[in-house]
């Protein structure tokens, strides 16, 4: 089928195309870049100087900690704008030029997301810089610094379908970030990110050690600081399977009805 | 062959049917105006045209191709400026024409020669290098259209092109079609303004609550409506109903009563003295009255019932999202 090999690489490269278009609206607003880069460095230097000692006995061995954390704490939120960059091309009209093109029709959703990756690898890149600087000493592999950025990446591919599907189903752009936010926080901060599991009560424990977000800082520092990582790390890709078995067909299905209605605008 | 046949096209959402068997055609190199009240399903008419949107039934022709069978041809062929369909606020002016240009699958450096070409073409070369959401609302529009026009399209919808524009933008944009369409290119436009209407479309098709109710030329419309409107002011304004009443009485319809005024079409030149005398008799005395040819208005409220400016508050039912 060459014509469909054909198709196919014409929708790779319409897919790189939007996905340059979204990376470039970073230089004409750089703002958007201090929404994804500073407020995980400003939560990373909070904790660790406002917290680390009384946490972990000193600022060294809370960074070793708590860096792990807020890289994998920081890939969530990220995914917020790939909901959040969708349900603005749906209201503003740029869905429907993009569709009106004789382009593929999986392009315009697979060029957020691939925009969307390419942000998480700039955030995890910024974090463990940041993370040098402050005296973050990796004790594990590089190899396991690629693994780790390999784990995260395809946990946030899979999310990033939750986020699609609250990015169609929202009315605007600004309800993408409430909903968005307001569902991560909870989940983010009811994880080992910030503290060790130990001192919850045993009820939360529970909670946590299902966390996927406490799966994968388990995963990630295993990796960064040399310890052990399989199993967290399996769980952590159970959950990304399953959650983009679960939300992939639900955003598609969702977008779909959202086109059909006629009331995309 | 036409650039466009639509036969018998319907489309419904939930409750409300948005097209009830629309049927037009548009010759290439020639104008068509898709008028209607707001929620009268003209944007319905254009997203289906454009492939964004499937129809319940019906048959579509675009430049010979099937749309239901062959969208991605239709997509070659058309350019879109709509109300909705819209550019990247976020991304300059060059930007966005070059990511149409690269979507399009053009090289580089044939989509900066293309985005330069039409930059310059829309007066926008000044403003190339500036995010969209810093440009005017003609500006904005101006890219809109030029947005439209990378592929070269040879049929281009336009959807309500110069809502929100200032009549001095909005000649100018007419001015730009009107080159446009002598140039070859085949337009369909859809306005909620009669007098876009009647400036530009060659034909005319007319519908409210999603159906057809006429189509023709603007002039065959307006001979529809009778040729002349008469107007008739009283000079107290308390016995505009009983002049509404007399006038009644003689043309065996209720005349249009607006404010101040009561108007009606008149096709037999006698009526006009037959009025005067009735109102004569009756002490009925008149400010002024006025006959003047038939405008568009007039035959959207024959039509419709209603005038044009009376929909503007309801919602367009398609898009109450």
């Amino acid at each position: 089928m060459p014509d469909s090999n054909h198709r196919f690489f014409d929708g790779l490269n319409q897919t790189l195309t939007l996905a340059w278009r979204t990376l470039v609206q970073i230089r004409h607003n750089p703002w958007e870049l201090g929404d994804f880069s500073i407020q995980p460095v400003l939560f990373l230097l909070l904790f660790l100087y406002v917290f680390g000692g009384a946490i972990a006995g000193s600022t060294e061995a809370y960074l070793q900690f708590i860096l792990p954390g807020v890289i994998v704490m920081n890939m969530v939120f990220v995914t917020v704008y790939v909901g959040h960059g969708l349900n603005m091309d749906l209201t503003r009209g740029v869905f429907d030029r993009l569709r009106a093109l004789p382009i593929a029709r999986w392009a315009p959703l697979a060029g957020r997301i691939t925009a969307d990756l390419v942000k998480q690898a700039w955030s995890i890149l910024l974090l463990l810089a940041i993370g040098f600087l402050l005296g973050y000493r990796l004790e594990g592999t590089v190899m396991g610094l690629l693994g780790m950025s390999l784990l995260l990446l395809t946990f946030a591919l899979a999310f990033s379908w939750v986020m699609v599907w609250i990015g169609v189903i929202a009315r605007d752009p600004e309800h993408v970030q409430l909903f968005g936010f307001t569902a991560l926080f909870p989940v983010t901060f009811v994880s080992n990110v910030f503290v060790p599991t130990e001192s919850m009560p045993p009820w939360l424990q529970v909670v946590v050690e299902l966390n996927p977000v406490s799966l994968l800082a388990e995963a990630s520092r295993g990796l960064l600081n040399g310890e052990a990582f399989l199993q967290p790390a399996l769980w952590s890709m159970a959950w990304a399977l399953g959650i983009g078995l679960v939300f992939a067909p639900l955003a598609l299905r969702a977008l779909e009805r959202r086109l059909a209605s006629g009331s995309s605008p | 062959m036409d650039a466009i046949v639509a036969e018998a096209v319907s489309k419904r959402f939930g409750e409300t049917q948005a097209l009830d068997q629309v049927s037009l055609s548009l010759r290439p190199g020639t104008v068509l105006g898709l008028l209607g009240p707001n929620g009268a399903g003209k944007t319905t008419m254009v997203r289906i045209l454009a492939t964004l949107l499937l129809p319940d039934s019906g048959r579509i022709m675009v430049d010979g191709h099937d749309l239901l069978r062959n969208p991605q041809a239709v997509r070659r062929v058309i350019g879109l400026t709509g109300q909705y369909a819209s550019v990247d606020d976020k991304l300059t002016g060059m930007e966005n024409l070059i990511l149409i240009a690269r979507l399009l699958g053009q090289s580089r450096s044939q989509a900066r020669t293309r985005a330069r070409e039409l930059l310059r073409d829309f007066s926008l070369e000044e403003a190339a290098g500036r995010a969209v959401q810093t440009y005017s609302g003609g500006m904005r529009r101006r890219l809109d259209l030029a947005a439209s026009l990378v592929g070269n399209p040879r049929i281009l919808y336009l959807d309500e092109p110069t809502t929100g524009l200032d009549p001095r933008a909005r000649k100018q944009l007419w001015q730009r079609l009107r080159g446009m369409v002598a140039a070859g290119m085949t337009v369909l436009l859809t306005t909620q303004y009669l007098e876009e209407a009647d400036a530009l479309a060659d034909d005319i098709v007319v519908i409210d609550r999603g159906r057809v109710i006429a189509k023709g030329t603007p002039d065959a419309l307006k001979e529809q409506v009778g040729g002349q409107i008469l107007r008739l002011r009283p000079r107290d304004p308390l016995q505009l109903a009983e002049i509404a009443e007399a006038v009644a009485a003689l043309i065996g319809e209720m005349p249009d009563v607006d404010g101040r005024t009561v108007s009606c079409p008149v096709s037999d030149p006698a009526l006009l003295t037959q009025v005067v005398r009735r109102l004569d008799e009756q002490g009925l005395a008149l400010q002024d009255f006025s006959l003047r040819g038939a405008s568009l208005d007039d035959v959207f409220l024959k039509l419709t019932g209603h005038r044009a400016e009376s929909g503007e508050t309801a919602e367009e039912g398609d898009q109450g999202a």
